[in-house]
C-alpha cells in the first residue's frame, strides 16, 4: 500500500467503523464484533506503520490545503506512545460501554458508537500530525465530532453543558490558537513540527521579538484548552453530564490528552526548548499551572458528585503535565510525556469504577456510597488501586511519573514546582481517602439492590488495573521510546 | 462562436429571458432557462480557459473599437466570476421548478425565470465590461430584475421590501454614476483601461477623490455595507426562497468585484491606500459589519433574517480583506467570494427545502428537524458550521487568508474581531443546531410535503461543496491566487 | 481675486447640480408617502443628467453638426450617455410605480407611517 494510504489508516479505519456501525446496527449479533475490530484494526495500522524503519522521522504529505502547506502525518516518539495508548484504551473502553450502555438502557447507542468512533478517528488524525495545520484541523474536528456525544442524553442541563463546551472549545481555538498558528507561519514561513524547534531553527541567526514569543507561548496555552488550564476548564466539569464511557475514554484519557499532547508538540517541536528558556512568560505559565493545580485540588475536596471530584482531579493531572513541560529540559518533558500515560490508565480506570457503581446501585454522589466495598468488591479495589496511582504509590504508575517529575524539577531548582506538587499530594490524598473509607468501613446507608455487573465492565476494569501495575513494573515500555525524542 | 464568447456569455441569458416572456408556458420556459444556463456555463469556462491561456482578452462589442467603443475586459480575475455565478445560477434554477410552484401564483413563474435570467445576464455583464457607463447600465439592468424578483413572492411585505430596495439601490446606482460623471469631466474617457491610464497624468486631486468616494459609497449601498445594509434583511426575507437564494450568492458578489476593479484597476492601488482615511473607514465598517451584523442574527427569530444578517456580516469579512489589502487579505477576499456564494446558496436552499415542506418560517418551528426532516437537516448543520469557520469547510479557507493578511500588517485587533465574530456566529448557529437536533417536534404539525428529487440533490450538492472546497483547495484557493496576483498586484509584483 | 468670482459664478452649473441633488435626497429621505419618494429620486436622478451634459458644452463650441466653417464642436458624446441614463430612470419609475400600484392594492394605503403600523419592519 502507498504511504499515504498507510499513515492515514489510523484516521480511516475509525470512520469507516462509524459508518459501519451506523448502517448495520440493528442486527443484534453484529454489533460486538464490529466495535471491538474498529480499535484491534486501528491497533494493527499503527504496527503497519511502524514497519517502516524510519517511520519516526519521515513525515507524510497527504494534500496541500493552502500553499505549502496542508495536511501531512508522521509519527514521532511521543505521537508514537500517545496513539498507542489512545487506541489501546478504546479496545478497553469498548468492552466497557457495552456492558454500560446496556446496563443502563440509553437510547440512541448506534449514534453514540459512531460517533464515538469519529472522535477517536480524530484523535488519531491530531497524533499523527505532522505539521500544525493538520493539527489544529483535527483538534477542531474532534471538539465538533465529540459535542454529540456529550449532549447524548437530549435532556436540557445536556444542552446548557453541551453550549459551555463548544463555546468554550471552540471560542478558545479561534481567538488564541488560530492567530497564534497565524503568527508563527507569519514569522517563519511555514507549520512543520521540526525538531529542535520550527521558531528555534528559523528564527536563529535574527533577534528574536522576546515580547511578542513570550505573547505566543501564552497564546498556545491558553488556546489549546483541551489541557484545561486556568480559566478555560469549566467545560471539562460541565462535560460530566456525558454517559461515564464517554467521560471516561474521551474526557480522562482521548481529549484531554490531545490537549496536553498538542501543547507538548507545540512547545518542543514549533517552540523548541532553546528559544523557550529565555521567555518570561514561562514563570508565568507555572504560577498559572501551579494555581490552576492546587484550586482545582480545593474544588474537588469540596465535590459531592464522583464524577464531578474525578474531573477537577482530571484537571489537576493535566497542569502537572503542563507544568512538568514547562520545566524545559529533555528530561521534563520525558516524565512529562510518562505521567501523560500513567494519568491516563489511572482515570480511566477511576471512571470505570465511578461508572459501574452508578450501573449497578444508581448513585452519583459519594455521600450516597458508604459500605460499596462490600458488595462491589472488584470496582472498590480497582477505584482505590487507582487512587493510590495518582496519588503515588509505589506499585504503580502513577508513582514512576511523579517521581520523575519531582526529579525533573529538583534537576534545575524549580522549588516552587515541587511545593506544588506536594501540597496536591496532600490534597489529592484528602479526597481519596475518605471516599476509600466510605466504601470499604461504612455500613450502608439504606438497603439497595446491586445490580450484578455485566461481565465486561468487570473485565475491563480489571484489564486498566493490570495495566497500572504492568506499567509500573516495566516502565520501559514508555520510557524507552520517549527517550528518542531530541 | 467563441471569439464572440464575451457577449454570448452576457447575450445567452438575456436572449433566454426575452423567450421566456414570449413563450408562456412554466414548464417549457423551465427548460428553456436551463439551456440558458447551460450554455453561459460553457462559455463561461471557454472565456476563463482562454483568459489564462492569453491573459487580458479584449474584445469589441459590435466591433466598436475602444476607447471610443464599449470594450469588454475579461481577464483571470472576472472570468473566475462568471464561471462561479453561471454554475451556481444553474444549480439554482435546476431547484426552482418545484419550489415555485409552491411559492408563487402559476402565472408568475415565467415572469420569474424571464427575470431570473435578465439578473443572471446583468450581472455577468458586470463582471465582463470594461467601460463605466456599461457597467451602470448592467448595474440596473440587474437590480431592476431583482426588484421584480423579490416582489413576486405570495407575501406581501415582499412588495414592501422591493420598493424599499428600489430606492436605496437607485439612489446607489446614482450615487456610483455621479463618481463616473466626475471621472468622466476629469478624463474625458469611459473606458476603465482607458481612465487607468489617463489619472496616472492627471494633477487634479480633490475631484478624483470625490468621484473616489462618490463610486464607493454607491456600491456600498449596493453590496449592503454597515451601515447601508437596510434593504437586505427585508429583501432577504420576503423574496421567493429561490429568489433570496440566488441573490444571497450573486448580487452583493458582483457589486464587490466592481468595487474592487475600480479601487485595483482604475484609480490604482498608490492612490486609494495612500489615503490613511479610506483604510480606516473601510476596515472600521467591516469591523462593525462582522459584530454588529452577526449580533442583530443572533436575537432574529424569521429564520431568512437569521441569514441575511449572517450575510452581511460576511460581507464585512470580504471588505475587510480590502481594507488589509495586501496578498493575502485580497485572496481572502477573493477566495470569500466564491466561499460565501457557496455558502449561502446552500443555506437558503435549505430553507427553501424547509418552505416547500413544512412552510418553515421561523426559527421555533425548526424543533426536532432532526427527526422529520434528516437529509435537510443535516445540509443545514454542515453548511451552517462554515461560518463559524470550523476547519474542514470552505469557510476556514478563508478566515486563513484573512488572519494571516491581517497579521501581517500587523493589524492585531482585526485578528481578534475575526475570531470574537466567529464566536458570535457560533451562538447563533449554535442556536439553530439544538433547536435542530434536541427539541422535540412542535406539536400541530402542518401537512408536509415530500420535497422533489431535485431540489434535495442540489441541496446536497451545495452542501457537499462546502466541505470539498473547504479541503481541496485547488479550484477556488489557488485560482482566486492567480486572479490577485496576474490581475490586481499585476503592476506590483 | 476676479478670476475666482468669475469661477465661482460661472460654475452656476454645478450649483444647480447640488442643488437638484439634494433637494431630491431630501424628498426622499423626508416624506412619507411612497409616490412622493419616487418624485424626489427623479430629481436626484436629474441632478445628474445635468452633470454630465452641462460640461459637454465647450467654450466657443457650435452645435455638433460638422461643417467646414467651425472647428470647436460641443461635446455630443453626454448626450448618448443621458439618453440611456434617462431610459433607466424611466424604467426604474415605471417599476417603482407599479409596486406602489400593488402596494396600494395589497395594503390599502401608501403612506409609510400606517404601511409600518401594518407591518412593522422587524417582524
Amino acid at each position: 500500500m502507498s504511504q499515504q494510504i498507510i499513515y492515514l489508516l489510523p484516521v480511516l479505519i475509525p470512520i469507516f467503523l462509524s459508518i459501519l456501525i451506523k448502517i448495520t446496527w440493528e442486527i443484534q449479533n453484529l454489533r460486538y464484533p464490529i466495535l471491538l475490530s474498529g480499535p484491534i484494526l486501528a491497533l494493527w495500522s499503527v504496527y503497519k506503520i511502524q514497519q517502516n524503519s524510519d517511520f519516526m522521522s519521515s513525515s507524510i504529505n497527504i494534500f496541500d490545503i493552502f500553499p505549502n502547506i496542508g495536511i501531512s502525518l508522521g509519527l514521532e516518539p511521543i505521537s508514537f506512545v500517545f496513539i498507542i495508548m489512545v487506541n489501546s484504551l478504546w479496545l478497553v473502553a469498548t468492552l466497557y460501554s457495552y456492558g454500560y450502555m446496556r446496563t443502563n438502557n440509553e437510547k440512541r447507542l448506534g449514534n453514540f458508537f459512531s460517533f464515538f468512533a469519529i472522535a477517536i478517528g480524530c484523535a488519531n488524525g491530531a497524533a499523527l500530525s505532522s505539521n500544525l495545520l493538520t493539527l489544529f484541523i483535527f483538534y477542531e474536528l474532534l471538539t465538533v465530532s465529540t459535542y454529540p456525544l456529550v449532549t447524548h442524553k437530549g435532556d436540557e442541563q445536556s444542552k446548557q453543558s453541551g453550549r459551555k463546551y463548544l463555546l468554550i472549545l471552540l471560542g478558545t481555538s479561534l481567538c488564541f490558537f488560530l492567530p497564534a498558528m497565524g503568527y508563527v507561519y507569519y514569522v517563519s514561513g511555514d507549520l512543520d513540527f521540526v525538531s529542535g524547534g520550527l521558531l528555534t531553527t528559523t528564527l536563529s541567526g535574527m533577534k528574536v521579538n522576546n515580547i511578542a514569543i513570550s505573547i505566543l507561548l501564552v497564546l498556545f496555552i491558553f488556546g489549546i484548552s483541551k489541557a484545561a488550564v486556568m480559566p478555560f476548564h469549566s467545560w471539562l466539569p460541565a462535560a460530566m453530564v456525558a454517559p461515564t464511557p464517554v467521560s471516561a475514554l474521551l474526557h480522562a484519557v482521548a481529549v484531554v490528552k490531545v490537549g496536553v499532547f498538542s501543547i507538548i508538540k507545540v512547545l518542543v517541536y514549533i517552540f523548541g526548548l532553546d528559544i523557550l528558556l529565555g521567555l518570561f512568560s514561562v514563570d508565568f505559565m507555572i504560577y498559572i499551572c501551579g494555581f490552576t493545580i492546587i484550586t482545582t485540588s480545593v474544588i474537588a475536596l469540596k465535590q459531592d458528585n464522583l464524577k464531578k471530584l474525578l474531573a477537577y482531579s482530571t484537571i489537576s493531572q493535566l497542569s502537572y503535565v503542563v507544568i512538568a513541560i514547562l520545566i524545559l529540559t529533555p528530561s521534563a518533558i520525558i516524565a512529562a510525556s510518562m505521567h501523560l500515560v500513567a494519568h491516563a490508565v489511572s482515570k480511566i480506570t477511576l471512571f470505570f469504577a465511578a461508572g459501574a457503581i452508578y450501573s449497578s446501585t444508581g448513585y452519583t454522589k459519594i455521600s450516597e456510597m458508604d459500605g460499596i466495598g462490600k458488595n462491589l468488591k472488584v470496582v472498590s479495589i480497582a477505584f482505590t488501586l487507582g487512587a493510590m496511582s495518582l496519588v503515588g504509590i509505589p506499585l504503580l504508575v502513577g508513582f514512576t511519573s511523579k517521581w520523575y517529575i519531582v526529579q525533573s524539577s529538583v534537576e534545575v531548582g524549580q522549588w516552587f514546582i515541587l511545593l506544588i506538587i506536594t501540597i496536591s499530594t496532600l490534597l489529592n490524598i484528602g479526597y481519596f481517602t475518605p471516599i476509600i473509607y466510605k466504601f470499604f468501613f461504612k455500613n450502608e446507608l439504606k438497603e439497595v439492590s446491586f445490580k450484578t455487573l455485566p461481565q465486561d465492565i468487570n473485565l475491563s476494569i480489571i484489564i486498566c488495573c493490570a495495566l497500572m501495575v504492568i506499567l509500573f513494573l516495566q516502565p520501559n515500555l514508555v520510557m524507552e521510546v520517549i527517550s528518542n525524542v531530541k | 462562436m467563441n471569439e464572440h464568447a464575451p457577449a454570448l456569455v452576457v447575450m445567452l441569458p438575456i436572449i433566454g429571458a426575452v423567450l421566456i416572456m414570449l413563450i408562456r408556458h412554466n414548464n417549457l420556459n423551465w427548460g428553456i432557462a436551463l439551456l440558458s444556463g447551460i450554455s453561459t456555463i460553457y462559455y463561461s469556462i471557454i472565456l476563463y480557459l482562454n483568459a489564462r491561456s492569453v491573459g487580458t482578452i479584449s474584445y469589441a462589442m459590435g466591433g466598436w473599437e475602444p476607447p471610443v467603443g464599449i470594450e469588454y475586459r475579461i481577464d483571470e480575475f472576472n472570468s473566475l466570476l462568471i464561471a462561479l455565478i453561471a454554475t451556481v445560477s444553474f444549480l439554482i434554477l435546476v431547484y426552482a421548478k418545484s419550489s415555485l410552484n409552491i411559492e408563487l401564483k402559476k402565472n408568475k413563474i415565467s415572469t420569474f425565470y424571464s427575470m431570473y435570467l435578465l439578473c443572471l445576464g446583468g450581472l455577468i455583464g458586470i463582471l465582463s465590461t470594461g467601460d463605466a457607463f456599461n457597467a451602470f447600465v448592467f448595474l440596473e439592468i440587474s437590480s431592476l430584475a431583482t426588484y421584480v424578483i423579490i416582489s413576486m413572492g405570495n407575501d406581501r411585505r415582499g412588495l414592501l421590501a422591493a420598493y424599499q430596495y428600489l430606492i436605496i439601490g437607485t439612489i446607489g446606482a446614482t450615487l456610483y454614476v455621479i463618481g463616473v460623471g466626475l471621472i468622466f469631466i476629469i478624463t474625458g474617457s469611459l473606458n476603465l483601461y482607458d481612465i487607468s491610464v489617463k489619472l496616472g497624468d492627471i494633477e487634479l486631486y480633490r475631484p478624483l477623490l470625490a468621484s473616489l468616494a462618490f463610486i464607493t459609497v454607491g456600491i456600498a449601498l449596493k453590496i449592503a455595507l454597515f451601515p447601508l445594509h437596510a434593504w437586505l434583511p427585508n429583501a432577504y426575507a420576503f423574496a421567493p426562497s429561490v429568489g433570496t437564494a440566488f441573490l444571497a450568492s450573486t448580487a452583493t458578489k458582483v457589486a464587490i468585484y466592481l468595487l474592487i476593479k475600480y479601487l485595483y484597476l482604475v484609480y490604482g492601488f498608490d492612490l486609494v491606500y495612500s489615503n490613511q482615511i479610506f483604510i480606516f473607514v473601510v476596515l472600521s465598517l467591516s469591523i462593525i459589519a462582522m459584530f454588529g451584523a452577526s449580533m442583530i442574527a443572533i436575537f432574529q427569530s424569521n429564520l431568512k433574517k437569521l441569514f441575511a444578517y449572517s450575510s452581511v456580516a460576511q460581507i464585512g469579512y470580504i471588505t475587510l480583506g480590502i481594507g488589509i489589502a495586501n496578498y493575502n487579505g485580497l485572496i481572502g477576499s477573493t477566495v470569500h467570494i466564491i466561499n460565501h456564494s457557496i455558502i449561502k446558496a446552500a443555506i437558503f436552499l435549505a430553507i427553501g427545502c424547509l418552505v416547500f415542506s413544512s412552510k418553515i418560517v421561523n426559527i421555533d418551528q425548526l424543533a426536532g428537524l432532526g427527526k422529520r426532516m434528516p437529509m435537510v437537516a443535516v445540509c443545514i448543520t454542515v453548511s451552517s458550521l462554515s461560518l463559524i469557520g470550523v476547519p474542514g469547510t470552505v469557510g476556514f479557507i478563508s478566515k486563513w487568508y484573512l488572519v494571516l493578511g491581517s497579521l501581517e500588517q500587523g493589524l492585531w485587533v482585526v485578528v481578534f474581531a475575526l475570531a470574537v465574530s466567529s464566536i458570535l456566529a457560533l451562538i447563533y448557529v449554535g442556536r439553530i443546531i439544538e433547536l435542530i437536533w434536541f427539541h422535540a417536534p412542535v406539536g400541530g404539525m402542518v401537512s408536509q410535503n415530500k420535497i422533489p428529487f431535485e431540489m434535495i440533490a442540489v441541496t446536497v450538492v451545495m452542501t457537499i461543496a462546502t466541505i470539498y472546497f473547504g479541503i481541496d483547495t485547488r479550484l477556488t484557493g489557488d485560482l482566486a491566487k492567480i486572479a490577485v496576483e496576474n490581475v490586481l498586484l499585476g503592476e506590483q509584483l | 481675486m476676479s478670476s475666482t468670482i468669475y469661477n465661482f459664478i460661472s460654475s452656476y452649473n454645478y450649483y444647480v447640480i447640488i442643488f437638484l441633488m439634494i433637494s431630491g435626497l431630501f424628498i426622499v429621505v423626508s416624506r412619507g408617502n411612497m409616490v412622493k419618494k419616487l418624485v424626489g429620486l427623479a430629481l436626484f436622478q436629474t441632478s445628474v443628467y445635468i452633470l454630465y451634459i452641462s460640461p459637454g458644452k465647450i467654450l466657443n463650441g457650435t452645435a455638433p453638426i460638422l461643417d467646414d466653417g467651425y472647428s470647436i464642436y460641443s461635446s455630443p458624446f453626454p448626450h448618448v450617455l443621458i439618453l440611456t441614463a434617462i431610459v433607466v430612470g424611466i424604467a426604474t419609475l415605471a417599476l417603482g410605480l407599479s409596486l406602489v400600484i400593488r402596494v396600494n392594492e395589497e395594503f390599502g394605503t401608501i403612506e409609510e407611517d400606517e404601511l409600518f403600523d401594518n407591518e412593522p419592519n422587524n417582524e
